[in-house]
Formats: structure tokens, sequence, C-alpha cells
């Protein structure tokens, strides 16, 4: 496992989670068991708006195994749930949020009431026998038409709007004095996280001490709430988030299935589980996406661009979840892309809809400010008849420029974007990828070249009197030396399918000389190590894999004091080396970790005067700034003129977040934040009908991408380090993500060019391309 | 509530008998009542594969089959694949190439591709993405578990894969066994 130099960053090390998982024996939520626990089931809204005129619940209460049915009457929490984002200076509406509907729902799935029984199945039964009379109201559907007035969501908000915010500067004086301005109307359509585990939530509550098991982001935000809604203190909550399959953003929050199954809990002094429906979960967990936006770009004739001024209008849905408003913002600190500017400007205004709330998706915010600028750059190329990487190239914020700071007031760490689009064209030659194929397809080629923003903190930024997240966002680390020399790391971020276990055991590994095998990285567990703020944002690595990186080398210097001591040789001068603590050069005096723990734990005199025994140490890590990775995307489609069917043929991609730490890990989470951006371009959508109707209730609706619609993937990397923490890391877990549905759609559009086509907006299904491609020959769609 | 009906399983080359709903998901049964909770749920209609398992060697979705449904039959899960603890091709395939992430849609992803090895030894990479297109992923992308198949397909075609744990006679037997009521 080790090579000469002991060093195992850097290098493709298989999993440390694998070998359970493989074998059927992970520990996910529905896979553990309580002794006496019982089954919820929750009786949700077919309606999308309507007051709820009565409740009966008794036929159901009569049904054998049924020990009890709650709504909304009898919930008495301190507090409805939770919106983390209270931005200074800014007003925003937002309703009152409770687990279960008090007076009326808003959307379809709105929770009305909760049964709950000793049987899984005797549960979903007695939830049939609930009736529950509705009187419907109107539901507001478009969030356009929602901002004129008319039918309102909240009738005592008195408006559909949530809130206005905007970053920027002027941008009317630079778009007036350029040659050419360009206007188009976006949507970004809204999509599902859709992890292929559902939601879960096991809840006990005994002798003053609440234990949640939860299939959750973010075990640490979700103790906080829950300590405050039940009026406990934070001692006595502990989450669990045990193996977790997939979150993609949509376990980043928290929920109201969550508190409440921890308030039953309370109540009837039993534990109790709900494992949620894929049809809960499409219509319950929280949608991501979901705007309409106005862009304008201007440049001059040579091809220098000058401003970039969009307007987005975001569909909220019905309520303001954890993050919900903020999303979008995620996306305006990056809206000057890779390139310089004379002035760049967002202005969102969030609107309230009968749907279900948005909030976090895998990329949250970038990935639609990717879309729009990406798409706007080719669009912009063809208006000048400039080549689009030509034009590319003009516009980069040069290598030489970084730190960087642009328009919007933010300043990029570190890039070099001519390098990545140089390497990714060293892959294929687009122009023989382009054009009409043998057989009458049509192929295009499209291009993403992209940067974002990541690692979630710094807190003096993204606290509440900056950006306003009620949340400290840093991260913590404890690493502790066992006395034979095994390592227990912990935490506070919290994994879910990204393999940090083994990212993390690389990192310790190097600096303690030892073999990642030793170590075990726990995570999800709030009583096991110190306050965490979990895992969004692309942050893992790069704010808790640094808070490791700290909490070890403070291990680090203890272990080369003890040795010095120990070998009567300066601390300086003891070197991690071939798997020990050695004296510079005398490689044949030194120490194994093991040797030194046992002097650590048996101190007798064997430390140096005023040493503490003991060896293990925390960090609390707050970065000085955010990080930026980025990269170089191409698509290649070939589209069926007759059946508008689009294949991906190829995608190549190009992406530098910084020193790898495990190749393999890297790569795997680009394979997959492309494909979920691909799903996005080609495939998926939340649709609700004009009565706001989910017309995508299940995966039989929902299209998920298979194996079969997609290519392998052409991947490569640029190491660029960031200056802001010592590992140079950036987060890559949404890069692909970010990066991706600009290419495909530029790819479709490349395709559909010569047939007169010049734009169009995702999702680009058969029969949205088929009818664009029939309005042209002018024929009737 | 119906009466509960009388089943009689081999699983994994293990006789079981149970007294179950009518209603009894496959799946349920094989998570709830014996305890092997390496098969997954993770949609009720059949569309994403977490749930597949061997049915007398076919690949199937237990999340639409009733326990009833496999009386009498032979039914292979995730637990079953490894011998000891050496790992099945496939298993050592999805490890080897980083063909998983949370792990969620492993279970069926493997025993998808089994049922695929097993009735095309040697495909191509497109006759693999068919294969397991009734399988979700969303993770990987794909790309690593195409590999991971085809990693498992050269240790197969070299001899490295371990015989089914289970002759067919000895299944035979033990399904002899179940219907004379073991445990009744």
């Amino acid at each position: 496992m080790t090579d000469a130099n002991g060093l195992h960053v850097g290098r493709r090390m298989r999993r440390k989670e694998d070998p359970p998982l493989l074998q059927g024996k992970g520990n996910y939520v529905e896979d553990i068991t309580v002794p006496g626990v019982l089954w919820a089931a929750f009786v949700r809204s077919p309606e999308a708006h309507a007051r709820i005129a009565s409740i009966d619940a008794s036929a159901a209460r009569e049904r054998p195994g049924v020990e009890a049915v709650f709504t909304g009457a009898e919930l008495d929490l301190e507090a409805p749930l939770p919106l983390a984002w209270v931005p200074p200076g800014v007003e925003v509406n937002a309703p009152a949020h409770w687990p279960l509907a008090k007076e009326a729902v808003k959307h379809v799935g709105d929770p009305v009431a909760v049964v709950i029984g000793t049987d899984r199945y005797a549960v979903v039964d007695a939830a049939e026998d609930v009736i529950v009379e509705y009187d419907p109201l109107p539901a507001v559907v478009d969030p356009e038409a929602a901002l004129d007035g008319g039918d309102l969501v909240h009738d005592d908000l008195g408006t559909n709007k949530v809130h206005e915010w905007s970053l920027g500067g002027d941008v009317e004086s630079a778009l007036a004095s350029s040659d050419v301005v360009i206007e188009r109307r976006f949507v970004n359509h809204r999509t599902a996280g859709a992890p292929i585990e559902c939601r879960g939530v096991i809840a006990d509550y005994r002798a003053g001490e609440l234990t949640v098991w939860s299939a959750t982001q973010v075990p640490h935000f979700l103790k906080l709430f829950l300590a405050l809604q039940l009026g406990m203190t934070e001692d006595r909550v502990r989450v669990i988030a045990p193996d977790v399959g997939g979150g993609f953003g949509s376990k980043l929050q928290v929920y109201g299935e969550e508190i409440l199954l921890a308030w039953v809990s309370r109540k009837l002094g039993r534990p109790v589980k709900w494992i949620e429906t894929r049809s809960e979960n499409m219509a319950t967990a929280h949608h991501g996406r979901d705007q309409v936006a106005y862009v304008k770009m201007g440049a001059n004739r040579d091809g220098t661009f000058t401003a970039l001024h969009v307007k987005i209008i975001a569909d909220f849905g019905a309520y303001m979840m954890l993050l919900t408003p903020l999303i979008p913002s995620l996306g305006a600190f990056v809206m000057a892309g890779c390139y310089r500017w004379q002035a760049v400007r967002t202005d969102i205004t969030g609107v309230m809809t009968n749907k279900m709330a948005t909030d976090a998706i895998r990329g949250a915010g970038r990935p639609e400010a990717t879309h729009y600028i990406e798409v706007m750059v080719e669009q912009m190329a063809a208006e000048l008849g400039i080549d689009r990487l030509e034009l590319r190239r003009r516009n980069f914020i040069p290598p030489e420029d970084f730190p960087a700071e642009t328009p919007v007031g933010i300043v990029y760490d570190s890039g070099d974007y001519p390098g990545s689009l140089a390497k990714l064209l060293e892959r294929f030659d687009p122009e023989a990828e382009r054009g009409r194929t043998a057989d009458g397809k049509l192929r295009g080629v499209g291009f993403s070249t992209w940067t974002e923003i990541c690692g979630l903190a710094p807190s003096r930024v993204t606290g509440p009197s900056g950006l306003g997240v009620q949340a400290g966002l840093m991260e913590s680390a404890l690493v502790r030396v066992h006395s034979t020399g095994s390592i227990t790391v912990y935490t506070g971020t919290s994994p879910h399918g990204q393999g940090l276990e083994t990212s993390f055991a690389q990192i310790v590994a190097d600096r303690l000389a030892c073999d990642p095998q030793q170590i075990d990285v726990l995570h999800g567990d709030t009583s096991q190590g110190p306050w965490g703020l979990d895992t969004y944002g692309s942050r893992s690595l790069a704010v808790g894999g640094e808070a490791i990186a700290r909490a070890t080398a403070k291990v680090a210097d203890k272990v080369r004091a003890i040795v010095a001591h120990k070998l009567e040789a300066a601390a300086d001068d003891i070197e991690v080396r071939e798997g020990k603590f050695s004296v510079k050069g005398s490689p044949d005096k030194g120490m194994t970790l093991a040797e030194v723990a046992g002097l650590a734990y048996i101190p007798e005199d064997n430390l140096p005067a005023g040493m503490e025994p003991g060896l293990e140490e925390t960090s609390f890590y707050d970065p000085e700034n955010f990080v930026f990775p980025f990269g170089a995307h191409a698509a290649v489609v070939e589209i069926d003129p007759e059946t508008g069917k689009v294949d991906l043929v190829r995608y190549l991609a190009v992406d530098d977040c910084g020193p790898a730490i495990n190749p393999s890990l890297i790569e795997g989470q680009i394979h997959g934040g492309i494909v979920h951006a691909v799903g996005q371009a080609l495939f998926e959508q939340v649709a609700y009908d004009e009565d706001g109707q989910l017309a995508t209730g299940s995966f039989v609706s929902y299209a998920l991408p298979s194996a079969a619609e997609l290519p392998m993937f052409e991947t490569d990397r640029t190491e660029t380090p960031s200056p802001v923490n010592s590992l140079g890391v950036k987060g890559v877990g949404e890069a692909g993500t970010i990066a991706a549905s600009a290419a495909v759609t530029n790819a479709v559009i490349d395709a559909l060019r010569p047939e007169g086509i010049a734009f169009m907006n995702m999702p680009l299904t058969p029969m949205r391309v088929w009818e664009a491609l029939q309005e042209k020959r002018g024929a009737p769609a | 509530m119906a009466d509960a009906v009388r089943v009689h399983v081999t699983v994994n080359g293990q006789p079981q008998t149970a007294e179950v709903e009518p209603r009894l998901l496959l799946v349920h049964f094989l998570r709830d009542t014996l305890g092997l909770t390496g098969t997954h749920v993770g949609c009720d209609t059949s569309n994403c594969g977490a749930c597949t398992v061997h049915l007398d060697d076919e690949s199937v979705k237990s999340c639409t089959v009733l326990a009833v449904q496999a009386d009498g039959a032979e039914v292979r899960t995730i637990e079953g694949m490894a011998r000891g603890t050496d790992l099945h091709p496939l298993q050592e395939g999805f490890w080897a190439e980083h063909g998983l992430q949370c792990g969620y849609c492993t279970p069926g992803m493997i025993m998808a591709a089994a049922d695929l090895l097993a009735r095309n030894p040697d495909p191509s990479e497109h006759e693999i993405r068919d294969g397991i297109a009734g399988n979700l992923c969303r993770c990987t992308g794909y790309h690593n578990i195409v590999k991971a198949v085809q990693h498992a397909a050269r240790l197969q075609q070299r001899g490295e894969v371990p015989e089914p744990e289970m002759s067919e006679a000895g299944a035979e037997n033990a399904r002899e066994v179940a219907a004379r009521g073991l445990g009744a």
C-alpha cells in the first residue's frame, strides 16, 4: 500500500468504504431496527392548494395495530420549521411552515396527518382511512404570473414575492456603449435530487434523551434544530447519519418529517420509524433549479466582452425551507464566469407558487449561472461571427491575474483557464465532429469553460453579518492516536458516497507515517466528535480535509517532540520517512507511530518536561476565502431529425480541483456530476400541470438517465493549487453538474443551427427538438 | 388482513419457511422477515432495480414480486455472492474500478450484472449498458460501473469465478427439506 516515500496522497487507492457495501452489509436507515419500534405513514394532500375543511381519523384510529393519529392542530413545537438564511437588510417573506399543515395545504404532498402503528403495511392502510375534506383554492403555478397580482399562495403575506436581492453594480452604461447587445430568455427548469435511497428517519426518545437516525447530509444541523424545535438542550440530542444512499442536495435539509418523528417519539415514549416511498420523495423532497432568467450580454465587434446582466425569477414553491431563497444568490457570486468584464449584475426576485419548495440540488445556483454564461458566450460568438473558442480565449481572465477580483467583488483564488481549454483540445478535433452524418443525423459540438465558487465557509463572508447564513460555516476535525498506534479520525463533514473515509485517511497517513488501513474515519454521529457543519457545497475536502490536515499536524508536532526527546535530537530534525519518524541524516534512528503512542499513554519519564500525556488533537478551521475550481468541457451530440432524439455520443472534460488526493475519487465525482446535468439537459423535468398537480410523481414519469443513454467519458485534469488551504485543494462534487448542461445545450444548438434553430431551452427532449424542427420546416407541429 | 400463507423459499442455499401475508413483497420478506438487508428498495415501480435479486437464476425486481410467488423457488441475494472472504468477481470489479459511491444501487446492480454475465460472458460495452439499463445509479454516471462489469468479465474468463455455493441437486434437496416442513 505504501511506496518508497510513504506517500498516499495523490495515489489511486481502493476505497475503505467498499467491502461492506459490496456484500450487502451496508447500514442504511431502513436497515436499522430498534426494539419496540412503531411505524409512521403520512396522509398527504392530493390538492395543490386548499383549505382543510375537516379531518376524520376515527376509522384509522380503530384499525388494529394503530397507536395514534396526529394532525397539525395537536402539534406543540417551539417554532416553525427553519429558514437559516436571514440576509441583513433584505426583507424575506417567509410563511409559517409546520411539519403538519394546520389550516390549509399549499402543494401536492403537503402532510396533513401522521398515522403511527405497529406494522409498516397496517399504517399505510390506516392512512387511507383518514378522511380529509378539502375546499380547493386556486393554484398559483406560473412564477411570472404570480408576481403580477391575482391569487396568493399565502393570503397573510399579501404577496407572492419572497424577496429581491442583487449583486453587482451598474451595467446599463457598459451595455449602452457596447457594439452588440444580445438578449435571451432562459427557462432553467425544475429538477429532483433523486438519490436512489429515499429519505428515512428513526426517532427514539427515552429517559430525556433523543436519538435520531436519518438519511441526511446534515446531522449536525439537524441536531441543532431538533433541540430548538423540541425545546431540548443540544447535549441531550444525538443525530446519526448512518450509510446514506446519496443526497445530491436533497438531503441538505431539516425536514418536517424528521422533527415530527422526534416529537411523536417523545409524545408516545416509543421509537418511531418512517421510510419514505419514491412517490413521496418526488413530491416532498425539495426540488432544485426552477428559474426564468432574462439575460443581456454586451460585447464589442473585436470580441471584447463588456457587461452581463442576469435578471432571475426564482420559483421557490410554497415554503421557504432551510436555504431556499439563498440558492440563486450562490450563482450570482460567479456570474462573471471565467471572463473579464466591465460590469456584471444579477437581480433576483423570489416567488412563491403552489409547488414543493426548491432548495439546494447539486450545484445549487451555480449550474444555472454557468448555463446562462456559457450558452450566452456561444450565442454571442454566432452574433459576432467569431470562433467560440477564440472568443473565450480573448476574454479569459489570464493566469497571471490571480488572485483576481471580479466586478461582483468576489476574489477568485487561482486559475488557468486557457490551460484547461488547451488540454481539452489536445484530445479531439471539434470540427471533425460537426455536420450531417452519412445517415442523415445532425451532429454538433458544444463547450463549457466554467468556474464555480465552493468550499462553503468562510464564516466571515457567509455568516449572519455577511451573506446571512445563520451558521458559522467552518469545519472541525479530531485526530485520536490510540495507545497501540491505530488512529480514529472524526470529521464534522458527513459523507454519503464521496469516499472521504479513504481520502481523509490518505491525508492523515502521510503525515503520521502510517498505513491508511490503520485509520478509521468516523462521521455522521454527533455524539462522537466536535460540532461540524456537514457535507454540501463541495466543501468537505477544502474545509473538512484541511481541518483534518491541521489537527494531524498538531499530532505530528507532538510526536516529533516526543521522538526528539527520546532520541536526543532537535524536533525540527525529525521527519516522516519510510513509515517512521526519523532523525534527518540518520535514517536508522527513528520511531514508529505505535512506539510513540505507547510513550504518550504510558508517560513515566518518556515525555518532554511539561508535556501532557495522550495523543489526540482537535482543529477548527475557518478558511480565508472560498475556492474556485474550473475546467473545460465539450459535448458531442447526434440528433435524429426524424424523431428529435438527441444522443450524447462523446463527452470530454478537463477539470482542475487543485492537487489530487485520490484521482479515482475525483473521476467518480466528475462522471456522476456530468450525468446529473446531462439528465437536466436531455431527460429530467419535475413537471406540474396548470392545476398544480405533479405529473412526475415516480420514476415511471421522471426520467433519470440510464447506462444505455450515455457514453464513456473522456476526462483529464490540470492541477492549479489553491492558495487558500495547505492542501491546495478545491471542491469537485458539483463541478461536473455546474459545467455540463451548457456544453450539452450548446452542442444541440450547434447541431440545429444549420436547420435555422439558433437557441433552445432545456429539457432537450425528443418532442421539443422535433417540434422545433417541424416549426422551422413550416409543418404543423 | 388476509390469512397468512406458508412459503418455502431457498435463499442463498438455505431453506427458509415462514408464514407471510399474501401481499408481502419479496423484498420485504428478504429484508424484514429474513434480515437480509443488502437488497434495497429505491422506487416501488420496478424502474430503479435497487431490489434486484435472482429468482431461479434469473434477475427479478423483488419490489414487484410477492413472497408467495417465490414459494418453492431458489433466491439468491447480494449476501450470497461472496464465498466467505473471497469476493465474487463482480464485487472485486466494482471495488477495483470505483464502481460505487453511496453503495445503495450496488447490490441490485451487481445482481443484474451477474445475470447479464451468465447469459453473455463477454459482453461489449453496448451490451453491458443495455444489460444494466434497468438499474439506476445517481452517483457514478455508470462509467465505472461499465468498467467494473468488464473487469469482472475478464476475471471470469480467466477462470476466476466462484462456483455457485450450492449445486442444482443440493438446491433441490434443500427444497425438499423445506417442503417437508422444516421448522413446522
